[in-house]
């Protein structure tokens, strides 16, 4: 398997950013403060993780901590698959 | 000639400078981690406004705040007021022609961004030839007409410099998008600002104890008088960057005991599909909706999420700031209306002939009271059509553009707008607005945007093209719309079609898109 953080710049870049030339921002980048994604993407990656790793997301776990950079959200995903 | 200043007139500085004078150690904002007193961001504020004034940014002159929600940004809001200045507030995804456009439409003598957007700033300067000053939040040096916002903050007085403005004085442009496409802004003196501040605080019944959490842009006038009415009445606001982690805002919401929680339907259809019995949402005295009309059966679960809440529907636009409320004890009678006039202004409905309509009829919402702005910067044809003369010799009042209904009581019920804006997680969108973008694409013969239905925004925005020659995907065409539009304006879906339906004279006949 790719590695998280691959597949969370993949996602983003195809999905969010429509983007041509891959993720051009650095692993910890903050996803809000850089604008590189908004309030309601945010929703769309809690459905992204869900689904390409089989983990459930639970409403607290929504939080900047966990999803506001490909690092933390790599290492919250991580964690959840054990 | 300086103008005489006087106690009888009331500035929106005002608000900050009396709250710092009298409760100077207590905490006004909590923000970026940082928890300021009203003492703390007055004397920011004032370094700011002498920096300013030392680069010859004076009465009048209009300053543009591109930052997000932000210390730096309530602190830059009452540095232009304090300087004389017209402040603006940018939304932070604008994208560079719209943002060159602005500063262009308002002729900013300065602008106020983040360092990391240096690059783009010297851009703007060549394009905007009013520029005189540019501040940027964050690492950066002084560099020709670049200022940086910490050295201003090491190296500039706090004293509080003399006021220069009376009332009747700009204090705020709030741009906002038109039926045409180019986004206007709405001009308000300093006493539109205070009336209106005054008069939500009435019904909301604010007090100095009153924590209210803010998660809306600043950008946004509802957002801005979340700022504007917690100075105002010395209370506190907890201001976050917007709604996208949900349960950190509730997490928030518990930790510092709010008591106001101003929301768009987005925000609360987000909040029924959440498991609330983790937070102690217990200190929330009031919540306000407005913005976009919240489904009566949205109403009715938050009453019973929140039992013991005050919970207001309302209804504004940016021309008059805030329009309608329904008092809260109404709610149970009359759950789809948005109320009557906020205190200390009225409100009546018009038919095409502009005869005053009576109960059960529909007709076009009129307004009259200080709350109604100046009209829009540079816009003299828009703004005599939305201001037209009132009763009274000289005066002007709001037509709204907004179809509404009033029941046998005076309590009014939204039908329709009269002109084809969508409303999109609470944000206004010109269609016009978003197709201009889409025709810029190689290919595009026909482009037509229309808002449909949805669950969580209210609107959604829908894209139909014509493309002729090299087929274009979803996502090149998203791809550009990211490009050129602010978040909230891009398509949610994007539909190709062979040909858009037509009137008899030729034009896109929107009513049969879905």
């Amino acid at each position: 398997m790719q590695n998280v953080e691959e597949l969370v710049r993949q996602y983003i870049a195809q999905n969010i950013l429509f983007s041509n030339n891959g993720y051009p921002y650095a692993d910890d980048a903050s996803f809000l403060d850089e604008g590189i994604i908004d309030s309601m993407n945010v929703l769309e990656l809690v459905a992204f993780v869900e689904e390409k790793f089989g983990i459930t997301v639970q409403d607290q776990d929504i939080v900047p901590d966990h999803f506001d950079s490909v690092s933390k959200l790599a290492a919250y995903v991580r964690r959840r698959m054990g | 000639m300086r103008p005489s200043q006087g106690s009888v007139n009331v500035l929106v500085p005002d608000f900050l400078e009396r709250s710092a004078d009298h409760l100077p150690d207590k905490v006004a904002l909590v923000c970026d981690g940082q928890r300021l007193t009203y003492a703390e961001i007055e004397a920011r504020a004032n370094r700011l406004a002498h920096a300013l004034k030392a680069r010859g940014v004076g009465r009048g002159e209009r300053v543009a705040l591109f930052l997000p929600n932000s210390v730096e940004l309530v602190v830059g809001i009452f540095a232009v007021l304090k300087a004389g200045g017209v402040f603006v507030v940018i939304n932070p995804t604008t994208k560079h022609n719209k943002l060159a456009y602005i500063l262009n439409n308002c002729e900013a003598s300065a602008l106020i961004l983040p360092g990391r957007q240096l690059a783009l700033a010297r851009q703007l300067v060549g394009e905007t030839p009013s520029l005189k000053m540019i501040i940027a939040v964050g690492p950066a040096e002084d560099d020709g007409p670049i200022a940086s916002y910490d050295a201003i903050q090491a190296s500039f007085p706090d004293a509080r410099p003399s006021h220069v403005n009376i009332d009747l004085d700009l204090a705020c442009l709030i741009y906002t998008s038109g039926s045409t496409g180019d986004p206007k802004g709405v001009m308000s003196d300093h006493s539109n600002v205070v009336f209106a501040a005054s008069s939500i605080i009435e019904y909301l019944r604010n007090v100095e104890d009153d924590i209210i959490i803010g998660m809306l842009p600043l950008s946004f006038d509802y957002g801005l008088y979340q700022l504007l009415m917690a100075f105002k009445f010395g209370g506190t606001l907890v201001l976050e960057k917007g709604f996208a982690y949900p349960a950190a805002i509730l997490r928030r919401v518990e930790e510092e005991r709010v008591t106001g929680f101003p929301g768009v339907p987005t925000v609360y259809a987000v909040l029924l599909q959440m498991d609330l019995s983790a937070y102690d949402l217990s200190s929330i005295r009031y919540l306000t909706n407005t913005a976009a009309a919240l489904p009566p059966s949205h109403i009715l679960r938050l009453r019973e999420k929140f039992p013991w809440a005050r919970l207001y529907s309302m209804y504004g636009l940016t021309e008059t700031k805030r329009t309608l409320y329904l008092p809260p004890e109404e709610l149970e009678r009359r759950p789809g209306s948005v109320g009557i006039a906020i205190p200390g202004t009225e409100v009546w409905l018009v038919d095409e002939e502009g005869r005053r309509l009576g109960p059960g009829d529909t007709g076009e919402l009129v307004v009259r009271g200080r709350h109604v702005m100046r009209g829009y910067w540079n816009a003299p044809e828009a703004t005599a059509e939305r201001f037209r003369p009132g009763p009274l010799p000289g005066e002007r009042v709001c037509y709204t553009g907004d179809l509404f209904r009033m029941d046998e009581d005076g309590f009014l019920y939204f039908v329709a707008r009269k002109d084809d804006i969508i409303k999109s997680r609470g944000e206004k969108v010109a269609p016009k607005e978003v197709e201009n973008v889409l025709y810029e694409l190689p290919g595009v013969v026909e482009a037509a945007v229309i808002g449909v239905p949805d669950e969580l925004l209210g609107q959604a925005i829908k894209a139909f093209l014509v493309v002729k020659g090299e087929p274009l995907s979803e996502a090149q065409v998203l791809a550009h719309c990211k490009a050129h539009l602010e978040d909230f304006m891009v398509p949610r879906y994007v539909e190709f079609v062979a040909e858009l339906p037509k009137t008899s004279s030729g034009k896109i006949k929107k009513t049969d898109l879905k």
